[in-house]
């Protein structure tokens, strides 16, 4: 690389970290005063861990984003399965609403289902939560799906068929196997979303059943809440660990081809 | 093949209850007032908050210009680099993606505030305290912090596709630096363009958590009209719902105009 393009990516890189390094810097700070150093502590992490409300909408999160990614994981596959059955027009027509909650705005998915909700009378809370996050999920499960099934060679099915198997044995021992990448692709990225996801559950979350963003929320509205930074710090901290480990793994199969 | 149309009636049962149904009642809500009878009211109530609705496009739009100014460097820099050093540098582009917007968002809170670091800096050399939050320029800093990873995905993924080769010829029938970007780089790159201008445009526009942070009161953006029509103190969902259909219909005119540019599956690509 030249010596422009390093100094480039570095400015760019600062820019990118510098805030989360002042918190986490600010998270072991003794003083309230996010402006005042006034000595090292984990103070504020020993107070993370005592506050209910964090931990509980922290099982919340974990929950709805462990049965959200669960159901749209099984309801989208299928539904790609349905879907490459459709003759092309239908199935255009169906990816097209398909596509709606991602080309929308988060806030007018939001709203609408907030809508929804209001004109059908049912009860904020935990399950109208959990609808939504399914319903912002299934769209990138079909869509990693899809792609999937496209190349599955035809011709595999037909040989199992040939060889006796039922059609719906055939799928799960031939198709299922070869779609499994996009499944399970559907599947991170339906829980990862679910997790990270504030604006919808914003407008579909009930006093009940709050979810860890909408905690950092409330949180960030008030003037003072050190424990911010060391929640920032903790996530920070657990989604680097996560990336350097994917990222080893990804790495291994293709040194091991290599060597072999 | 095998075919099964029914396993996708359970989805298609949830796509019409969740999908379309909410859709069809927010141009319910927008054409009918308290008492469920048809009125154009809350469409000529938009016209009060034209102001808001421009400033919304306005700082939007100079987000993405800005995310496209500093991303496109980015993109083309790791495009080129040793495959080894691209992975690290990607991750380490979108790494501060995945920690929640909120807290990206409070973190800018602590360094623009008037006694924040950044303005404690400036002190250090008896400049200052400068306004810096609760301005525009704050709020398009915060469109251009919690985007830019979405502008240099997309332009990264496209970059990778030109081949050394095709710059190198280009170098070789005698194109100079900024011919090599301008006719060859540049045409090439268009469809990730789109995408990225596209995926930073559309949250730019309809955000109501960084003009809140960063904004104060007074830079209201259509995101933040519309949580107040629905959460807040002025509660109008018909308003709200004549102003998220104004905003959807914007959204999709732009994608229309920007698809007629560039193509539509590296968009789909892109965003996957």
């Amino acid at each position: 690389m030249k010596r422009v393009s390093k100094f480039y990516l570095a400015l760019i890189y600062i820019f990118l970290y510098a805030p989360i390094l002042v918190m986490i810097v600010l998270s072991f700070n003794a003083s309230k005063n996010r402006n005042v150093w006034s000595g090292f502590t984990f103070k504020w992490y020993a107070e993370l861990f005592h506050n209910q409300i964090v931990l509980e909408s922290l099982g919340n999160t974990l929950l709805i984003a462990c049965i959200a990614a669960v159901a749209s994981t099984v309801v989208g596959t299928a539904a790609a399965v349905g879907i490459n059955s459709f003759r092309r027009h239908v199935r255009n027509a169906i990816l097209n609403v398909t596509y709606m909650p991602m080309i929308n705005p988060e806030i007018v998915t939001g709203v609408s289902l907030m809508l929804l909700y209001v004109f059908l009378g049912v009860k904020f809370g935990f399950l109208t939560l959990l609808y939504s996050h399914i319903t912002f999920c299934l769209p990138y499960v079909i869509l990693s799906v899809l792609p999937k099934l496209r190349q599955v060679d035809p011709n595999i099915y037909d040989a199992a068929l040939d060889l006796g198997c039922t059609p719906v044995h055939a799928f799960w021992k031939v198709i299922l196997p070869q779609i499994m990448p996009g499944v399970f692709s559907g599947f991170l990225m339906s829980f990862t979303y679910s997790l990270d996801d504030f604006v919808i559950s914003y407008f579909t979350n009930g006093a009940t059943s709050q979810t860890l963003p909408i905690t950092i929320y409330s949180m960030t509205r008030r003037k003072v809440s050190p424990e911010i930074n060391a929640l920032s710090t903790i996530l920070f901290l657990v989604v680097f660990t996560l990336l350097i480990i994917i990222n080893l793994r990804g790495r291994n199969p293709k040194k091991k081809k290599r060597s072999a | 093949m095998f075919k099964s149309r029914l396993s996708a009636a359970p989805y298609l049962l949830w796509m019409g209850i969740f999908i379309i149904a909410p859709l069809l009642l927010v141009c319910y809500f927008a054409f009918t007032d308290a008492s469920g009878s048809f009125t154009l009211a809350n469409i000529q109530g938009l016209t009060a908050h034209v102001d808001v609705l421009l400033r919304s496009l306005w700082l939007a739009a100079v987000a993405t210009v800005i995310c496209l100014v500093l991303g496109y460097p980015v993109a083309y820099i790791l495009s080129r680099a040793e495959e080894g050093q691209q992975r690290i540098f990607l991750m380490l582009c979108l790494l501060p993606m995945w920690m929640n917007f909120l807290l990206r968002t409070y973190a800018w809170m602590t360094l623009l505030e008037n006694n924040g670091l950044i303005n404690r800096f400036f002190g250090l050399f008896g400049l200052g305290p400068f306004e810096m939050i609760n301005t525009q320029g704050a709020v398009v800093l915060g469109m251009v912090y919690n985007y830019l990873p979405f502008m240099i995905m997309p332009l990264y993924s496209i970059m990778v596709k030109i081949e050394n080769s095709t710059i190198q010829a280009a170098q070789d029938l005698g194109a100079n630096g900024v011919q090599v970007l301008f006719k060859v780089v540049l045409p090439l790159s268009v469809p990730g363009i789109t995408s990225g201008v596209i995926m930073v445009f559309v949250p730019a526009i309809s955000t109501f958590i960084i003009s809140k942070m960063l904004g104060g009161g007074s830079n209201l953006l259509i995101g933040d009209l519309i949580e107040l029509q629905f959460l807040g103190n002025a509660y109008n969902p018909h308003l709200g719902a004549a102003m998220s259909l104004v905003l959807m219909i914007i959204i999709l005119l732009c994608l229309g105009f920007l698809n007629y540019f560039g193509d539509e599956d590296a968009t789909r690509e892109a965003i996957l």
